[in-house]
């Protein structure tokens, strides 16, 4: 009997002990040292609210390898793609795990759109802004030969033809693409274009130059590989200006030979920005990590040079100027789709 | 000829000893991850691309290849053995493929399954050397109309797949159609049969469907049967895979009938699974031992292998030169080319020839290898079956749920795996044939998505369908095949019916009395 005691207790020891170790580093990082600046203590998962090959995952894996490569984190990241209900799947995760800091989800327009157009139960303001890291820009490409050389001309030639006899090619519906697409439409009423809806920008590049849809307003960086072999001619950049970047992509043109839509007599102008969010409930010293790790980030020269070849917009906004542009975009959004009638009910 | 010297300068960057080195990890790791259910080739990608940061990116780019060379060869291995698909396009493998192991015939369908694999990855990669510049135009022809032409091709070869009544299959793909419904509608944004439930806006994942479906049904019907299995028993012959070699050679029809369906496939994308369910469908209808398929015929083993391996490879052609991936695997390589600093597309060829020649040469070495690694484990892997039941079933259990879990790191999946488990075992007991539900699954949202895209082109007009040679040619196929098992029965009804003394049809009489 004693024996079985002893061996017993023995084992009841040792769990203790084995609990006691995996415990007490716990209680022991809980204590806030408020000396050192907060650093993550678990891999940090990047959440995508898109589907694989589409821009934000593109710039997503992106930042992964720039912070690998360049050892600027302790911890590692990884990234995760939860693009379902047009981004809603991931919004809503990053919303499940408030307060703690080790998520972090990189944004596109789907912020905005989505709550307005699906009534899916989130906002913007369920999440902490950390900060936007470019602006995207959207073009207005068309083949290389058809036979519109500006963006007036195309505008004049839906105006002159059937209604919804030409074909816009855009990234999902209800969506950006979608909404500047009804923004052309006031140009062109009372003809209508007739908007077809793709998985992914690289699909609806790819449709545009095999001929399937007569325009597409594609991202840049979806529409480069195309512009460079010489398939598609862009027509106009929907900026109050040109593109800053002087460098060649073409033979010819560069970014900044593209002129801007306002130029060109098509009065619509639309960015998409690329930022970077946190859960909600997380600390202020959370946050700055984050922001000083990004700043490390956009100062490589791997950055620089993704952000030359996909034409981005290079804006660095964080803290309260973030916020208040963010409110800016929600409220501009939500007047850009009521007028297009893509608002869910009750919104 | 051009592509002979590019392709001899690629060998010399690939025979490194390095590279050779990275591509011998590279498949040993994608053979785990592809054996591991749920944990696909992209995840397995995706986790790795880290680490190859530091390398040169034709070195990157060649390990990274050699994992999804694995994945595609490891897939088999507990399709076969287990009854569960490794990754989405063994599905088809197991049809064939698990009653042979269950006969003690699992050294045989693997050694099959193997070599299957590497004629088809084979062919696609001599495809891709020759013809990468006219296969790019070719892919660019595909519309929204043709996307669907090729889907309804699909379903159409598949038709004749059920063994007993017609209205079962029709219930499962209509019951698999349902199921693929459910999540965001891509085309107007709306949510369909979530209830408000926030898992369910991605809809359920074909993954955690099949792994359900078939690893979980299967194992919950082992149990009923008393935890007995038959592959206790198998013998593990070492020189099995010279004598499976001997027999493979009778097949060379259905190889190449697979190959082709496989490369094409994988250019215009459809995808590695709806090759592997093609192939199948179409070796069954066209084989001498047709009715045996699903029983344990090796020629059923071959035909969806060949066709998986020839679509992955050339999924890689609209990647590289496209920039559209192919497959979700793609999409992570494609990620990792831009961060080396390239980019895919149209000038990928031109500007990056070192590179491009360098990848497509790893791709012949990367195969060799690769089926070298895996034939000699043959044995090894059949030797598994002979664990007995009770202790392997929990073990795989674990194994699906971690594999469900990884898809999207959710616990919801793995509840969802559990019920579809349940879906399967019962499917089994009533009878109802799964392959119907798991194609209708797979392809309906893509399908539907296409048809609708082809609706909105056309404002309405079915006759996109038939608007040029390429889309039309495939419908008329596609038609042919739905219908002809009703030919083919009608006029049997006829061969039947005049065999017995008939009067003159009503027709001739009228000839006669206008003579």
């Amino acid at each position: 009997m004693v024996p079985r005691i002893r061996s017993r207790l023995a084992g009841i020891g040792a769990t203790a002990l084995g609990l006691g170790a995996m415990v007490a580093p716990l209680l022991m990082q809980s204590s806030p040292a408020a000396a050192q600046a907060w650093e993550p203590t678990r891999p940090i998962q990047f959440i995508i609210p898109a589907g694989t090959g589409g821009g934000a995952d593109q710039m997503a894996r992106f930042i992964q390898g720039v912070v690998a490569k360049n050892n600027l984190a302790k911890q590692p990241i990884v990234t995760l793609n939860k693009g379902g209900g047009a981004g809603a799947e991931g919004f809503l995760e990053v919303k499940k795990t408030a307060g703690d800091p080790h998520n972090i989800i990189i944004t596109l327009s789907n912020l905005f759109t989505t709550p307005l157009a699906t009534g899916v139960p989130f906002s913007w303001k369920d999440l902490t802004p950390v900060a936007m890291l470019a602006l995207d820009q959207f073009v207005l490409w068309v083949p290389a030969d058809a036979p519109y050389k500006t963006a007036k001309e195309y505008i004049e030639a839906v105006k002159a033809g059937d209604d919804k006899s030409f074909k816009m090619g855009g990234t999902g519906s209800k969506q950006e693409d979608q909404i500047i697409t009804v923004a052309l439409e006031k140009l062109t009423a009372p003809k209508k274009f007739t908007y077809i809806p793709y998985a992914g920008g690289g699909a609806v590049a790819v449709q545009l130059v095999g001929k399937h849809v007569n325009s597409t307003v594609n991202n840049p960086i979806e529409a480069v590989s195309q512009w460079k072999a010489g398939a598609l001619r862009p027509l106009c950049i929907f900026d109050a200006k040109r593109s800053v970047y002087k460098d060649k992509v073409t033979e010819t043109m560069a970014w900044s030979d593209i002129p801007t839509c306002m130029e060109s007599g098509v009065n619509t102008e639309y960015q998409m920005l690329r930022g970077i969010f946190m859960s909600p409930g997380v600390k202020s010293e959370h946050v700055a990590y984050y922001v000083d790790l990004f700043k490390k980030v956009m100062a490589t020269d791997d950055w620089k040079r993704f952000m030359q070849d996909g034409a981005y917009n290079q804006t660095f906004m964080t803290g309260d100027q973030f916020k208040t542009w963010v409110a800016a975009n929600d409220a501009r959004h939500h007047d850009l789709m009521k007028e297009a009638g893509f608002l869910a009910p009750g919104k | 000829m051009d592509e002979i010297s590019s392709l001899i300068g690629g060998f010399k960057v690939a025979l490194s000893f390095y590279n050779l080195a990275l591509m011998l990890v590279g498949i040993l790791l994608g053979v785990i991850i592809g054996v591991l259910p749920g944990l696909g080739g992209a995840n397995g990608v995706a986790i790795l691309l880290p680490l190859t940061f530091g390398m040169p990116p034709t070195s990157a780019i060649i390990m990274l290849s050699c994992i999804y060379w694995g994945a595609l060869f490891g897939g088999a291995i507990t399709s076969i053995l287990f009854n569960i698909p490794g990754e989405p396009w063994s599905v088809a493998t197991t049809f064939d493929g698990h009653p042979m192991a269950q006969r003690g015939r699992a050294d045989e369908a693997l050694t099959a399954a193997f070599t299957s694999s590497f004629v088809g990855a084979l062919v696609a990669v001599i495809v891709i050397t020759f013809l990468a510049p006219l296969i790019a135009r070719f892919a660019l022809q595909f519309g929204p109309a043709e996307f669907f032409s090729v889907f309804f091709l699909t379903f159409a070869s598949f038709v004749g797949m059920g063994r007993g009544s017609p209205f079962k299959v029709l219930a499962s793909m209509c019951l698999g159609f349902a199921l693929g419904a459910v999540g965001m509608d891509k085309m107007t944004g709306i949510l369909r049969m979530t209830f408000d439930h926030a898992e369910l806006l991605a809809g359920f994942d074909f993954l955690i469907a099949v792994i359900g479906l078939f690893g979980i049904g299967e194992i919950l019907s082992s149990m009923e049967s008393g935890l007995k299995f038959q592959g206790s028993h198998a013998v593990i012959r070492l020189n099995a895979v010279l004598q499976t070699w001997k027999q493979l050679f009778r097949y060379w029809a259905t190889s190449i009938r697979s190959c082709i369906i496989g490369c094409w496939m994988g250019i215009t994308p459809g995808g590695a699974t709806p090759a592997s369910f093609m192939s199948y469908g179409l070796a069954k209808r066209f084989s001498k031992r047709g009715n045996n398929f699903g029983k344990g015929e090796i020629e059923g083993v071959v035909a969806p292998e060949t066709a998986a391996h020839a679509a992955g490879t050339s999924a890689l052609l609209p990647m590289l030169t496209l920039g559209i991936p192919g497959s979700p695997t793609a999409a992570v390589l494609l990620g990792g080319l831009l961060i080396w600093g390239l980019q895919p597309g149209p000038m990928l060829f031109v500007e990056q020839k070192e590179f491009v020649w360098g990848l497509i040469a790893s791709m012949y070495l990367g195969n060799i290898v690769g089926l070298i690694v895996v034939l000699t484990c043959v044995p090894l892997f059949a030797a598994i079956l002979r664990v007995p039941f009770s202790i392997i079933a929990p073990v795989i259990l674990v194994i699906c749920a971690v594999g469900a879990y990884t898809v999207h790191n959710s616990m919801f999946d793995v509840w969802m795996m559990l019920v579809f488990g349940v879906v399967g075992y019962t499917f089994n007991k009533l009878g109802y044939p799964l392959p119907p539900l798991v194609l209708a699954i797979v392809l309906g949202d893509k399908a539907e998505e296409s048809f609708r895209q082809a609706m909105l082109s056309s404002q309405g007009a079915l006759t996109i369908f038939w608007s040029n040679w390429l889309v039309g040619s495939i419908m008329t196929l596609g038609m042919i095949l739905l219908f002809w098992p009703a030919v083919t029965w009608l006029l049997d009804k006829v061969r039947r019916t005049s065999s017995q003394p008939v009067p003159a049809p009503a027709g001739a009489a009228v000839v006669d009395r206008e003579r």
